[in-house]
């Protein structure tokens, strides 16, 4: 019985609870993406960089509370930065909107050039995040590291395995539920959430039933810079904030969207976890595991790892390629698009 | 002078090319008019221009004394129009009450009597409120579409083609219904392909022929005239 717990906590540790931090943490970035999908009809590349630019904002207010003395600890001072972010990161994308995706919508582009604006705007947004705040690491996170550490369960429990809880790994699941409740909850009770849902349902019907189409579009920008922001900051604040590992996220978060359906706020959350316990349990080496379970005897040579974790994004790339051959319209889209 | 009157309508889909010529409809309260023709006839285009979906070279269209030319068709919306499109008609992912909720997106006051009223006309909808509309038969999307078209309590209802693709048992059921709805003082305007059945319950008929009115009467009297009966209702 106690190996069979120690097994369990030492998979939790490494693999269960972090793929539920970094889970919720794609499930807030596909929420944008499909978001962005649902209502403007396009695949927006340059989301990952709108996270990369709201995490830099975040990180410049983190510095200059922390410069002015100001903390909430135990929790990171970056959660205090987190609506200025949101504010100038809206402000950014309107400002590409206004600029950029407005002239193709107008001329009612197809979607596929929608999509080449959109890198378009992803290298620009790249070209302003590493400017403004260099390509190196940037660690921000402040406050209490752990709600438990490693050492603090083994005493507790007498386990020899010990699992250690991380302040930021919490703070990304409340912060993912707390934000799905709030997103629901405005689209399915709200006057104006609901508009958009009609807009995306049926464009022209909505513009008939005299639904805003300018507005539908400025809350569906603001939406996703605002959980673009979140996304980021959260996961900036469980790793490290590196531009270039922004731009790699972008293909577990199109996946996740993807897999759950292009357009379902369901779908991308659901995704979100998928791929995020994929990516962790098809990388995680077993051979600590199995040792609790398996006689001696009965144990693999080596590390029992399915894949190196520099694969980690070709498990996404895979999941994303076998649903677009099963079913393209993803898990909650029910017929094709 | 009708409650709406769209005189003379000349125009089409682009500048160069013409699909109505000098057309005329006209609805009154309480009447349902009817336009039935051959296929290409301009049926559909004429009620789109009525509605502001075309840009018309000539003509005018009043409703109520005003006039409406002008609009874009939100606008129209606002002043006393509704129209239930052919196709797309629904918001297939939204429940049949939000549905109706997002036809009166227009009104700020309280909507929950004219949804009374609505779910009153077609109690089916009422048992199926909660059920997004994208899971509906065929004819009761149809009641959704008129349902949301009722929302804004307009004075003018257009429907193109309500009873394209359903069975004839629903047909006349939804008839029935417009029928009633006229009865409540409302003008309608419809372009059916049905015409037989469609000028039974006629005020008014209008047979397109090449974008022009060619014949205009009473629905009774357009199913006894033999020209009518020859050349578009096949005998």
């Amino acid at each position: 019985m106690e190996d069979f717990l120690n097994a369990f906590v030492l998979l939790s540790n490494f693999a269960l609870v972090p793929a539920l931090a970094y889970g919720s943490q794609l499930a807030l970035g596909a929420l944008g993406v499909t978001l962005v999908f649902a209502v403007l009809r396009f695949s927006n590349f340059a989301h990952g960089e709108t996270m990369a630019f709201g995490t830099m904002i975040a990180i410049f207010g983190t510095w200059g509370l922390q410069a002015a003395g100001v903390s909430i600890d135990p929790l990171p001072t970056a959660l205090l930065a987190i609506p200025l972010a949101i504010v100038v990161t809206i402000g950014w994308v309107l400002i590409t909107d206004k600029l950029v995706y407005r002239f193709y919508r107008e001329k009612k582009s197809d979607e596929v050039i929608l999509l080449i604006v959109s890198i378009g705007v992803m290298f620009v947004t790249a070209g302003v995040v590493r400017f403004a705040i260099g390509v190196d690491d940037q660690v921000f996170t402040d406050g209490e590291r752990f709600v438990f550490s490693a050492r603090e369960f083994r005493t507790y429990t007498g386990l020899r395995e010990g699992l250690a809880l991380r302040t930021t790994q919490v703070i990304s699941v409340v912060a993912a539920v707390i934000c799905v409740i709030a997103l629901f909850i405005f689209l399915n009770r709200t006057r104006t959430g609901k508009a958009m849902r009609a807009y995306a349902d049926n464009e022209d019907l909505a513009t008939l039933s005299g639904i805003d189409a300018g507005k539908v579009v400025l809350v569906a920008w603001s939406l996703a810079a605002a959980l673009a922001v979140l996304a980021g900051t959260l996961y900036g604040l469980d790793k490290s904030f590196k531009p270039f590992v922004y731009q790699q996220i972008l293909l577990p978060i199109f996946a996740a969207a993807i897999v759950g359906g292009l357009g379902s706020p369901v779908g991308a959350i659901v995704g979100g976890y998928i791929i995020a316990f994929a990516e962790v349990l098809v990388t995680y080496a077993y051979i600590r595991f199995l040792r609790y379970l398996l006689p001696q005897e009965w144990l693999p040579e080596g590390l029992a790892q399915l894949v190196g974790t520099e694969y980690k994004f070709a498990v996404s790339f895979v999941i994303l390629v076998v649903t677009l051959i099963i079913r393209p319209t993803g898990i909650f889209n029910k017929k094709p698009a | 002078m009708s409650l709406l009157t769209a005189e003379k309508m000349t125009g089409g889909y682009s500048a160069s090319h013409d699909i109505l010529h000098e057309c005329t409809v006209t609805a009154d309260r309480g009447e349902i008019a009817v336009i039935v023709g051959p296929n290409g006839a301009g049926k559909s285009t004429a009620m789109k221009a009525v509605f502001g979906m075309l840009n018309l070279r000539e003509g005018s269209i009043k409703l109520d004394g005003r006039d409406l030319s002008d609009m874009k068709p939100t606008d129209r919306v606002a002043n006393g129009m509704s129209f239930v499109p052919q196709v797309r008609n629904v918001f297939p992912s939204l429940t049949v009450e939000e549905n109706l909720e997002m036809g009166a997106y227009l009104r700020r006051d309280d909507i929950s009597e004219t949804i009374s009223e609505v779910f009153e006309l077609f109690p089916v909808l009422k048992e199926k409120r909660r059920q997004p509309a994208g899971e509906l038969s065929g004819g009761q999307r149809q009641q959704v579409a008129v349902g949301r078209a009722l929302m804004t309590r307009p004075q003018v209802l257009m429907l193109d083609e309500p009873t394209a693709g359903v069975s004839p048992i629903v047909m006349d059921e939804l008839f029935d219904r417009i029928i009633e709805i006229a009865r409540t003082g409302l003008a309608v305007l419809m372009v059916e392909q049905n015409a037989k059945q469609a000028l039974e319950i006629a005020d008014r008929g209008y047979v397109l022929a090449q974008g022009r009115n060619a014949y205009t009467d009473t629905g009774a009297a357009l199913l006894a005239n033999p020209d009518v009966r020859r050349s578009f209702l096949g005998g």
